[in-house]
C-alpha cells in the first residue's frame, strides 16, 4: 500500500461519514476532496451557500455566473436548483443541511470550534460558517491533528475567537477519529499509520479512550 | 413605464456620504458597470453593505482600493487584502456579520420587521453587545435591520418596467437588497419589453426596481 498524504486520509475518511441522500455543505480547501472518496452507492447533494443544491465540478466550459462558495468556477448537476442567499441560509439554518464539513484552527472538548480568525494576524470574517455551525444536524470538523509547528489544535479550552459554541459533532484528522460526546472527546479510530500514545501526545485535550480502538474506516476508498 | 435610464441620469443619483448595497458574491452577480461609474465619479465616504469585498479588482473591489468607502458591512473580507489593510490601519470601520445574518437583517429591512432572531453567532464575539431572547426554552440573538439609501444590483435581463431574471448563481444578495434601499438601480444585459417575460418566470418583482441601466455582457 503507498502512502497518502494527510488530506488524503481526512477527506478519505469523511467521505465515510455521508449517508445516501444526505444533503452537504463542504467548506472550502481541504474538505472539497471529500466528493473523490464516496463509497460506491452513496449520493450526496452539495449545497454551495452562495445559492444553489447539485453543486458540480466546473465543465469544459466556464459559466461566468456559476462559482462554488470560494468563487472558482463550478457546475451544476441536473436536477439541481439555484436560489438567493435569504433562501441558502434558510436551508442552513433551518436544518435542511445534513452535514456541513469545516476545516478548524482549534476545537476544545466542549465541542467548541474557532477557524475564522486570529487576533492581530488573520481577520478574514466568518462568511457563512457561523450559520453553517449553528443548522447543520452534524459538524464534522476536518483537519490536520496539530499546527504546522506541531502545537495543539484539539484543545481543552479554544483560546481563539469561536466560530461556534458546543456545535462540533465529529473530529476527523490524519491520525484520528474523535467524538464529541456529553462525556468529553471519544477516541473512535485511530490510522493505520499512528499509535494511541501518538494521538494522545499530539492532543492537549482530555480523550476517553476504552477498549481497543478500531482502525479508521473506509480507507479502501483511496486505492480506487 | 420605461425605468431604462442612461449614463448621464445615472450620474446624477451619486452623493458622497451615501449607505449603499451591493449585490454580488465573490464578485459573481456584482454591478460591475455601476462599480465602475462610481470609481469615475470618486464619490467618497460612502457606506458598503455587501456579501464579502471580492478581491481588488473584482466586485466591490475598486472602490475599496480607491479609498472611496469608510465603513463596510460584510461576511467575509479575506480575498481583498486592501481592506484588511485599511481596517488595521484604521482607515475604515469593518463590521463582521455571518452571512446568513447580513442576509436576514436585509431581509428584515425590506419586510418591515424590526429584526430577527437567529441562533448564529451565540457564544462567539457576534453576540457581544446584542440582546438575548429566549423563545420556547432556546436562545437566541436579536439581530436589527439594515437598510441603505441605494441599492445597487445586478440582474441579467430586465424588462423596461424593472422585472428581473438572474441567471445561475449570480442571483445571491440582489433579490433581498431590491426590498431594502430608498433607490434601486440594476444593471442589466439585456433589456426587453413589458411583456416579454412570463409573470411566472420573474424573479424580483420591477416595482421594487427604478433605474435599469442595460450594459451588455461585462468579462
Amino acid at each position: 500500500m503507498r502512502t497518502y498524504s494527510a488530506k488524503e486520509l481526512i477527506a478519505c475518511r469523511v467521505a465515510g461519514e455521508m449517508r445516501d441522500g444526505d444533503v452537504v455543505n463542504l467548506g472550502i480547501g481541504l474538505p472539497t476532496l471529500v466528493s473523490n472518496y464516496l463509497p460506491e452507492g452513496i449520493n450526496i447533494t452539495l449545497q454551495s451557500e452562495n445559492g444553489f443544491v447539485g453543486l458540480a465540478p466546473a465543465g469544459s466550459e466556464i459559466d461566468p455566473d456559476l462559482v462554488n462558495a470560494g468563487g472558482k468556477p463550478a457546475g451544476i448537476f441536473p436536477g439541481g436548483a439555484t436560489f438567493d442567499s435569504f433562501m441558502s441560509f434558510a436551508l442552513i439554518r433551518g436544518g435542511h443541511v445534513d452535514v456541513t464539513v469545516l476545516g478548524g484552527l482549534q476545537v476544545d472538548q466542549n465541542g467548541n470550534l474557532a477557524n475564522w480568525m486570529i487576533p492581530g494576524k488573520m481577520v478574514p470574517g466568518m462568511g457563512g460558517a457561523m450559520d453553517l455551525v449553528a443548522g447543520a444536524k452534524k459538524v464534522i470538523v476536518a483537519m490536520e491533528h496539530t499546527a504546522k509547528d506541531g502545537a495543539a489544535k484539539i484543545l481543552k479550552s479554544c483560546n481563539l475567537p469561536l466560530t461556534g459554541k458546543g456545535i462540533v459533532t465529529l473530529i476527523v484528522t490524519e491520525l484520528a477519529v474523535i467524538r464529541v460526546t456529553e462525556e468529553g472527546l471519544l477516541l473512535e479510530e485511530i490510522s493505520p499509520y499512528a499509535t494511541v500514545e501518538e494521538v494522545v501526545a499530539k492532543t492537549e485535550a482530555q480523550l476517553i479512550i476504552s477498549g481497543d480502538i478500531a482502525t479508521m474506516k473506509g480507507l479502501e476508498q483511496l486505492e480506487r | 413605464m420605461n425605468k431604462v435610464i442612461g449614463k448621464d441620469e445615472l450620474i446624477s443619483l451619486f452623493e458622497d456620504k451615501a449607505t449603499i448595497m451591493m449585490g454580488g458574491f465573490m464578485g459573481v452577480g456584482a454591478p460591475k458597470f455601476l462599480v465602475s461609474i462610481l470609481v469615475e465619479q470618486g464619490v467618497k465616504d460612502l457606506t458598503l453593505i455587501t456579501s464579502d469585498t471580492a478581491t481588488p479588482d473584482t466586485g466591490v473591489g475598486p472602490l475599496i482600493v480607491n479609498r472611496q468607502v469608510k465603513q463596510i458591512i460584510a461576511s467575509h473580507i479575506g480575498t481583498n487584502p486592501e481592506t484588511g489593510r485599511q481596517m488595521i490601519a484604521g482607515e475604515t470601520v469593518v463590521e463582521l456579520v455571518p452571512q446568513g445574518t447580513l442576509a436576514e437583517r436585509i431581509r428584515a429591512g425590506g419586510a418591515g420587521l424590526g429584526g430577527i432572531l437567529t441562533p448564529t453567532g451565540l457564544g462567539t464575539v457576534v453576540e457581544e453587545g446584542k440582546e438575548k431572547l429566549l423563545v420556547n426554552g432556546k436562545e437566541y440573538l436579536l439581530e436589527l435591520p439594515l437598510r441603505a439609501d441605494i441599492a445597487l444590483l445586478k440582474a441579467f435581463k430586465a424588462d423596461k418596467a424593472g422585472n428581473l431574471i438572474y441567471r445561475q448563481s449570480a442571483r445571491n444578495f440582489n433579490p433581498i437588497m431590491a426590498l431594502a434601499a430608498d433607490l434601486v438601480i440594476v444593471e442589466v444585459e439585456e433589456v426587453v419589453e413589458v411583456g416579454e417575460l412570463k409573470p411566472d418566470e420573474v424573479m424580483t418583482p420591477g416595482i421594487l426596481v427604478d433605474k435599469v441601466i442595460c450594459c451588455g455582457r461585462i468579462s
